[in-house]
């Protein structure tokens, strides 16, 4: 029996995992979980993930949550049938892979998603979106992204000169973020760009974005 | 060679790091950064940690930051049948260590963080604690804490009935919350005060926090 993922594949975070699942060349199923009607915050799903998010996960008896931990399940489980994005079989490897997950998480993650937030989310649900907010943000991102900038100029992907879960951890939030006015943040920074031009063509990262509309 | 943890003893991140170290029983250099005289961003560390925060970690030519990528790499190179602390022998022992570990860095950290920040770190720079924002995140701290209640009632550990590293790196910031008024939140919950006991009174824990300041 194939693995579910339970979330709006237009989800950030369920785009991780299905652009994982994509990139392993796994058999999945998408279970639609409805976040207008709050299905999310209901007995079913709360018995998937006990904080009532998305996305969940499940392999026959297992159940996942967090995008991140499931994304390296995946990559672990279909490891002998398709590419070794984790390297854990080389310990300076799989440390640079583990150095730039995190990097995402705790550096990335914090600056991009609330410009995602901002500028795609609350328009869309009939807010104003904060300038202020926005502005502090990308001034975060940008020195983030002069750190990206200079790895990258040093090698092709973020762990070395290999595609790892690293690189393909970005997509979801950058893919949302190439819809707001601040792109050139990343236009002016070659590396980091000809590095997402390089991420974004990949035929996995396509299928998995083409479930994530940007236009309103 | 040993390895070296560049950082200060009281900061929760390089006491993740040291607390993994001393699991895993490695030798290890610790060399002081100080931070109150901004040497964390300087070129000499900056070489070591370009976004300039601490930890960095040291392993012959592999320069690392992130502490929880940093834990990982101590984790894997020191595993023995004596510290196994990722289980990444097992497809689902080592998905369960994945996903608390995600709990700890995307529900806890966030939410226990501030509080910290509040009352630990704003009184000893001579300002005074914001207590709109402690309430604010002692209510989602305690949303957190439910759902650990339940998981540590049906598990001795989070991961499951072992300790791994997504115990392990709770240490840190909990050990300065159990020493500030706040600490009820956890001494409420009978499971996780049982849980925070076991992996408070380790040895390598015990170890580690002696090192760090003592209450708010």
């Amino acid at each position: 029996m194939g693995v579910k993922v339970y979330g709006p594949p237009m989800s950030t975070c369920t785009a991780r995992v299905i652009s994982t699942l994509e990139e392993m060349g796994a058999e999945y199923e998408v279970v639609p979980i409805d976040f207008e009607a709050g299905e999310h915050k209901q007995p079913p799903h709360l018995a998937r993930n006990p904080f009532g998010q998305v996305p969940a996960f499940e392999d026959g008896d297992l159940m996942l949550f967090e995008s991140r931990a499931i994304a390296r399940y995946v990559a672990r489980k279909y490891k002998s049938s398709g590419p070794d994005l984790l390297r854990e079989g080389n310990l300076q490897e799989s440390a640079m892979v583990d150095l730039w997950l995190e990097v995402e998480s705790q550096q990335y993650n914090p600056a991009i998603a609330p410009i995602v937030y901002q500028c795609l989310v609350i328009p869309m649900r009939g807010g104003v979106a904060d300038q202020k907010l926005i502005d502090a943000n990308v001034e975060k991102l940008g020195k983030v992204l002069d750190v990206y900038e200079d790895h990258l100029s040093k090698t092709k992907y973020l762990a070395g000169d290999f595609f790892s879960l690293a690189d393909l951890s970005h997509l979801p939030y950058t893919h949302y973020f190439m819809a707001t006015p601040y792109a050139s943040l990343f236009e002016s920074r070659p590396h980091v760009q000809a590095w997402w031009q390089d991420l974004s063509s990949r035929p996995a990262v396509r299928k998995t974005a083409a479930a994530m509309p940007t236009s309103r | 060679m040993g390895v070296k943890v560049y950082g200060p003893t009281m900061s929760t991140c390089t006491a993740r790091v040291l607390l993994c170290l001393e699991e895993v029983g490695a030798e290890y250099e610790l060399v002081p950064i100080n931070l109150s005289t901004g040497e964390h961003k300087q070129p000499a560390h900056l070489a070591r940690n370009p976004i300039g925060q601490v930890p960095a970690f040291e392993d012959g030519a592999l320069m690392l930051h992130e502490s929880r990528a940093i834990a990982r790499y101590v984790s894997r190179k020191y595993k023995s049948s004596g510290a196994d602390l990722l289980k990444e022998g097992g497809l689902e022992e080592s998905a369960m260590v994945d996903v608390w570990l995600e709990v700890e860095s995307h529900q806890f950290d966030p939410a226990i963080g501030p509080i910290f920040f509040q009352s630990f770190i704003v009184p000893m720079i001579g300002g005074v604690p914001d207590q709109t924002v402690i309430n604010t995140n002692l209510e989602k701290l305690c949303k957190v804490l439910d759902i650990y209640e339940a998981r540590l009632s049906k598990t001795k550990y989070l991961a499951g009935d072992f300790f791994s590293l997504a115990d392990l790196s709770h240490v840190p910031l909990l050990y300065y919350f159990m020493g500030s008024p706040h600490a009820s939140v956890v001494n409420s919950r009978p499971h996780v005060k049982a849980w925070w006991e076991a992996v408070s009174s380790r040895p390598a824990c015990k170890k580690v926090t002696s090192a760090m300041p003592g209450s708010a």
